[in-house]
């Protein structure tokens, strides 16, 4: 398949069907065909076990046991082994989920560094400098070296996002990216992410139970029963 | 890499606690293989060393007790024979040609000292008590040269013994036991019912009673006079080769060759030898028993903090650390674990070899010893360390490979 026939894109999909086999052998995901364009903002919503979070994994390449294609920034991933398949997701995806997950021991900006280290492309001072900018964009700059422990709920989430930035990831994957926040900081991190689309070119993909969330973003793909409905 | 070593380190220092807990397992447990294997050591060194003084590398000397064909069996070969309680033949201990045994032998190159003597049982007669014991007759320049005399001399030296045609140099327990000291004069007699008297001119400690206690050495001469025999007779040959490991190999080579019964030192010390080994099956399986145990302890813990980490481990792969990554940080961990505790626990071994050193012991009569013999053979620290660092590895990869193997999707998804 030519790819530039089509206007530019970051993630490509061909006819993705996967099968849970516990308890019972049932098809979560038929032949799904996406295509996410560069800058987009873009919200997975649907139904509980419409699989919609299954899907997002799929795409994440964190699941590797599905049939069809997967391409992100111009590679295919299908087939690929789980240690290029990480290296891959640490140089090109960036992750926010609906709990921080940041690593408790260390401090905030550390937290932000750890993705970059890995990566190795820049020295240790320039990974630092470009973790407070981030850190800064976020308006957390302040709390760079704190304890991530000693921050609020929204804070946690906005160094988060701050880490899913870090490598300047072709595409930032947000599992009910809101979920766990209240209404106030739904807002601040709908904004962080609009802005991040309209100002960086971002591209985000973001599976959502909220509703507001989902019809401010650039566009809604909704899932139902293993297909895509809209 | 260093990143992976980072984080290894912010995990152990972020509980301090359990990870000095692990180490005291493993500090424990080599502290413990340490010092018993210094004290183990110590002892058979010892024993070792009382053995090497008491007994040369090889003996040859004239078995007259060993048994022989009857006239029946030489002149009936195969035939059915029967010959009830033979005994032996009245012959002399006297080996024939001794010097030129001795001669050939001090030629061979794997030997580096040959002394021809003579022993024979005597009494010590201590008024009207008589003592029975043995007396050996020497060169003592050459026996010197395999026994080390000149070190175990506590009265006179050895050189008195070579001007004096009639003296002789006493063991420290039967001079204890005679009552005398040197200068004094001690009266003889051979199981043949020669009398004697000759003058004490040194006594020695060889450290082992069985030897101080009833033994006595004179020139060869004094003895050949003593048992009324020609300047020839002489009935031991002791040697000393260069690699006394080599006694068991070389010894029965001798025996063929001369006729005679060529006994190797390992031989002759079985039972202490027997010893020896026993001592360091006890010292090995209590070590590997501490290691095992400490091993179970750092299992232990780095599954409980594998358990408690399974969220950080599943984000770190998600952000893009292999397998590989993440079990590098957890080995790295039981590695440090296993080799600070080591190090610990060679110190600890160290002084508790150093205390045991000191603690007084009393050997009695058998052995004269006032301090348990304790080896510092830095040898034994290289083990102590392998096997430390060795049993962590083993004792942190499963869990490590387990936190490889975390599937983030199941943890992520909630």
């Amino acid at each position: 398949m030519n790819t530039t026939a089509f206007e530019p894109h970051v993630l490509h999909t061909h006819k993705i069907t996967k099968y849970f086999y516990e308890p019972d052998k049932f098809q979560v995901l038929k032949e799904i065909d996406l295509t996410v364009h560069k800058g987009e903002f873009l919200s997975l919503v649907g139904k509980s076990g419409c699989g919609k979070s299954t899907l997002m994994y799929v795409l994440s390449t964190m699941d590797t046991d599905y049939e069809g294609e997967l391409e992100i920034a111009g590679v295919r991933l299908t087939d690929k082994t789980q240690n290029e398949l990480a290296a891959f997701r640490n140089k090109h995806i960036g992750f926010v989920f609906q709990f921080h997950y940041l690593l408790p021991e260390f401090t905030t900006l550390q937290n932000v560094m750890i993705p970059a280290l890995k990566l190795g492309k820049y020295s240790r001072k320039e990974v630092e400098d470009r973790a407070y900018a981030k850190l800064e964009m976020l308006g957390m700059k302040e709390h760079a070296l704190k304890p991530t422990s000693k921050l609020s709920g929204g804070q946690q989430q906005r160094v988060a996002i701050a880490r899913a930035l870090i490598n300047d990831p072709d595409i930032i994957m947000g599992d009910e990216p809101t979920g766990n926040l209240d209404s106030y900081n739904t807002h601040v991190v709908f904004d962080i992410f609009q802005e991040l689309t309209h100002t960086y070119k971002q591209t985000i993909i973001a599976v959502t139970h909220d509703e507001e969330f989902a019809r401010k973003s650039d566009r809604i793909v909704e899932m139902s029963d293993g297909h895509i409905v809209r | 890499m260093r990143l992976v070593i980072d984080i290894a380190r912010t995990h152990l220092i972020s509980k301090p606690r359990q990870t000095i807990i692990a180490m005291l397992g493993v500090t424990f447990g080599i502290g413990m293989f340490i010092a018993m294997v210094s004290l183990m050591t110590g002892l058979n060194n010892f024993t070792e060393e009382l053995t090497m003084t008491s007994s040369p590398d090889i003996h040859i000397y004239h078995d007259v007790t060993e048994s022989r064909p009857s006239v029946i069996e030489q002149v009936n070969v195969g035939g059915i024979n029967k010959v009830h309680h033979q005994k032996p033949k009245n012959e002399t201990p006297r080996l024939r040609n001794a010097h030129q045994i001795a001669a050939l032998i001090r030629r061979d190159p794997r030997v580096t000292g040959v002394a021809p003597s003579i022993s024979s049982q005597v009494f010590y007669n201590y008024g009207p008590v008589q003592l029975s014991g043995n007396i050996l007759g020497v060169d003592i320049i050459e026996e010197d040269k395999l026994f080390e005399l000149r070190e175990k001399m506590k009265e006179g030296r050895i050189e008195d013994l070579k001007a004096n045609h009639d003296g002789i140099i006493m063991g420290r327990g039967l001079a204890r036991k005679l009552n005398a000291r040197t200068g004094d004069r001690v009266v003889i007699t051979t199981p043949q019912g020669y009398t004697m008297t000759l003058k004490i001119v040194g006594v020695f400690q060889m450290g082992l009673g069985s030897i101080d206690n009833v033994r006595s050495y004179a020139n060869l001469s004094t003895v050949q006079t003593i048992l009324q025999q020609d300047h020839l007779y002489v009935t031991d040959i002791n040697i000393k080769l260069k690699d006394l490991l080599l006694a068991k190999s070389i010894a029965p080579g001798y025996q063929r060759m001369y006729g005679y019964k060529a006994e190797d030192w390992e031989t002759a010390n079985a039972t202490f030898l027997t010893g020896n080994i026993i001592r360091n099956i006890l010292t090995y399986s209590v070590s590997i028993t501490l290691l095992i145990v400490a091993g179970f302890g750092i299992y232990n813990i780095l599954n409980m903090t594998i358990y408690n980490k399974m969220k950080d481990i599943a984000i770190l792969k998600a952000m893009g650390f292999a397998g590989r990554d993440v079990k590098q940080i957890f080995m790295i961990q039981s590695l440090v674990i296993g080799f600070i505790g080591s190090l610990l626990g060679l110190a600890i071994g160290y002084g508790l070899s150093l205390l045991i050193a000191q603690a007084p012991f009393n050997g009695g009569d058998f052995i004269s010893l006032d301090h348990f013999p304790v080896n510092f053979d830095p040898k034994y620290y290289i083990i102590g360390i392998v096997f430390g660092v060795t049993t962590t590895a083993f004792a942190g990869y499963m869990p490590s490979r387990k936190a490889s193997k975390i599937d983030p999707i199941e943890i992520l998804r909630g």
